[in-house]
């Protein structure tokens, strides 16, 4: 069972960016569908990286923007006068995610200190003091005119496809990562964090430790991210790319996919991002799109309230337990079974 | 004092004009199932979480295995081997029964970035549900576990790393005969193994039967110490239960 289950995680992750890499091969002309895509995936990204610290530590960062714009000012000042040759900024990338967790590090040890709402205040504060960092480090940021990239000097018929290959990768990096915490300790030790920290503490959790951990890698992803997009739009303003909208992106394609989960996220990215598009299309330049966004979530949150992929799994599994005939109500009748044995093996499989 | 296992050395803690714990010292004999009681609001858990770092004291120390430690904290106190229960059950519902055990097992900082559930770790988890007869639920959301199955599940977990002394914050509240007795037994099967017990519990019977010496708790400090039966009879603990 289990390593069927393997197998057909497997499967799903080879069919996902195997499609993804075949797209551009068959589109290749038309840029509408390259372009889309490399903003949907890079959420998806995004809200993987972000899932690490606000799903599976159950620590709702909004500060992760902040994260974004260093790793965007980044590229953007270091590559401000050449690219040299259009790989150089891709292959700095790592610099930049090792970088950016440092900084990380103590912001981190102290807005974890603090917990659930105070905690989103608290890294909310640090996206909003490097957004005024942004606007008025005139000498480093270029304050409200913002930083150029050196344009690439890439083919123009296959223009996309280096960003959209670099960030299908950054995708694939960020999903691998939240697969490695859940498969070990790091993740095991996350989840009680999330449950109950304190209880957590009692346990001997290096509660801290691990706290540090998936703060840290999920910067440092969330830098290079930012970095690409940078190269590719080409333009770093301190109101793009210290936005809290790319928080909020973040946050809300998470929670509309399955906090916690490794795909959940993706899907939430690969329905909002579109969706998003679909509507500014329909609405053009006004914010009415917004409205029909909005709509999107809200219709889903108020169907599937834990986010698509728990909530699927939970009916999933009660219709199962149903038919086996074990809808236990799980009280005193259940707790007199472990103290006779032989009573035991009534059912309770999954 | 070598054969104290623990001792409280003048432990105080006020919030704001309430003397929750006052002055409170006492000791836990290696090898025993020491009862700590008394009326409600007479600071039993306050102290329990003192003791085990939850709450910082105002004043006072403690000693255990011989160190005397002033800043106790929670984690540092587990790994050497002082582990604690919660009044409520404390486990994390959304983990499976083994994994609950596997992650209170306690783990290197290697370990850390090692497999979630090891082999090493599933042999170890299933010994422990053997012992409390819980190995049918092993791959079950310990959420779906009924409160007393939680409670027995929170004391196997805090056992998986082989602490030399455990406090259980009442360990048969609320749950049924049935599962007091049982809870009874592992008590005593892990005394006989040699872990030591500092145990809060209102249900007297249990206490008289299972536990000696008994420290008495009033209005935040001892005023009562000794076996069962003396204890019974000592007119300032009857003083503090009934009212003069």
């Amino acid at each position: 069972m289990k390593a069927l289950l393997a197998r057909i995680g497997v499967v799903r992750a080879v069919v996902f960016f195997g499609v993804l890499i075949v797209i551009p091969l068959v589109t290749g002309q038309i840029g509408w569908v390259t372009n889309t895509l490399i903003f949907t995936i890079m959420y998806a990204a995004l809200a993987s990286s972000w899932n690490l610290v606000g799903g599976y530590a159950g620590y709702p960062s909004l500060g992760h923007a902040a994260f974004f714009g260093l790793g965007a000012y980044s590229i953007a000042i270091i590559f401000n006068g050449s690219v040299y040759g259009g790989y150089l900024p891709f292959v700095v990338l790592p610099l930049v995610a090792i970088g950016a967790a440092l900084i990380s590090l103590p912001i981190g040890w102290v807005a974890m200190r603090t917990r659930a709402d105070v905690f989103a205040i608290v890294t909310i504060t640090v996206l909003f003091i490097a957004q005024t960092l942004a606007f008025n480090f005139n000498t480093v940021t270029g304050g409200a005119q913002g930083k150029s990239v050196a344009p690439a000097p890439f083919d123009v018929s296959t223009y996309n496809w280096p960003f959209y290959y670099v960030m299908l990768a950054l995708l694939a990096v960020a999903m691998g990562i939240s697969l490695y915490f859940r498969k070990t300790k790091i993740g095991l030790s996350l989840a009680t964090v999330r449950a109950d920290e304190e209880k957590a503490h009692g346990v001997g959790v290096r509660v801290t430790a691990v706290k540090l951990i998936a703060f840290a890698v999920s910067c440092g992803l969330v830098a290079m991210v930012g970095g690409v997009w940078a190269y590719y739009v080409g333009f770093v303003y301190p109101q793009f790319a210290v936005d809290p909208l790319i928080t909020i992106g973040m946050v809300l394609m998470t929670f509309l996919g399955g906090r916690g989960t490794l795909w959940g996220p993706v899907l939430g990215a690969f329905i909002l991002v579109p969706a998003q598009e679909f509507f500014a299309f329909t609405f053009g330049a006004s914010e009415l799109y917004l409205f029909a966004y909005a709509a999107v979530f809200l219709v889903i949150m108020l169907f599937l309230p834990r986010g698509i992929l728990p909530s699927i799994s939970d009916r999933l599994r009660k219709k199962r337990a149903a038919a086996n005939g074990i809808l236990r109500d799980a009280s005193d009748a259940a707790s007199a079974v472990s103290a006779q044995p032989a009573a035991h093996q009534t059912g309770v499989t999954r | 004092m070598s054969d104290m296992l623990l001792s409280v050395d003048h432990f105080t803690k006020r919030f704001g004009g309430v003397t929750a714990v006052n002055d409170c010292s006492f000791s836990v004999e290696k090898g025993s199932i020491t009862a700590l009681i008394g009326p409600n609001g007479s600071g039993k858990t306050t102290l329990f979480n003192m003791i085990t770092g939850y709450l910082a004291a105002d004043s006072g120390s403690i000693t255990f295995n011989g160190e005397t430690i002033t800043r106790p904290r929670p984690a540092d106190l587990y790994r050497k081997g002082l582990s604690r229960t919660f009044q409520q059950a404390r486990i994390f519902p959304e983990l499976t029964v083994i994994e609950n055990l596997v992650v209170a097992a306690g783990y290197t900082w290697k370990g850390l970035f090692g497999r979630r559930v090891s082999l090493d770790d599933e042999i170890r988890a299933q010994k422990m549900l053997h012992e409390f007869r819980l190995e049918s639920l092993a791959h079950l959301p310990s959420g779906e576990l009924s409160y007393g199955q939680r409670k027995l599940l929170e004391f196997a977990a805090v056992l998986m790393s082989e602490p030399s002394l455990v406090l259980l914050d009442e360990p048969t509240a609320g749950v049924n005969p049935v599962m007091i007795d049982t809870m009874e037994r592992h008590i005593r099967e892990r005394n006989a193994a040699g872990v030591t017990f500092l145990i809060v519990e209102h249900d007297m019977q249990l206490v008289m039967r299972l536990c000696n010496p008994v420290v008495v708790l009033d209005q935040g400090a001892p005023i009562a110490f000794g076996a069962p039966a003396t204890i019974q009879t000592d007119p300032l603990v009857l003083e503090a239960y009934l009212g003069s």
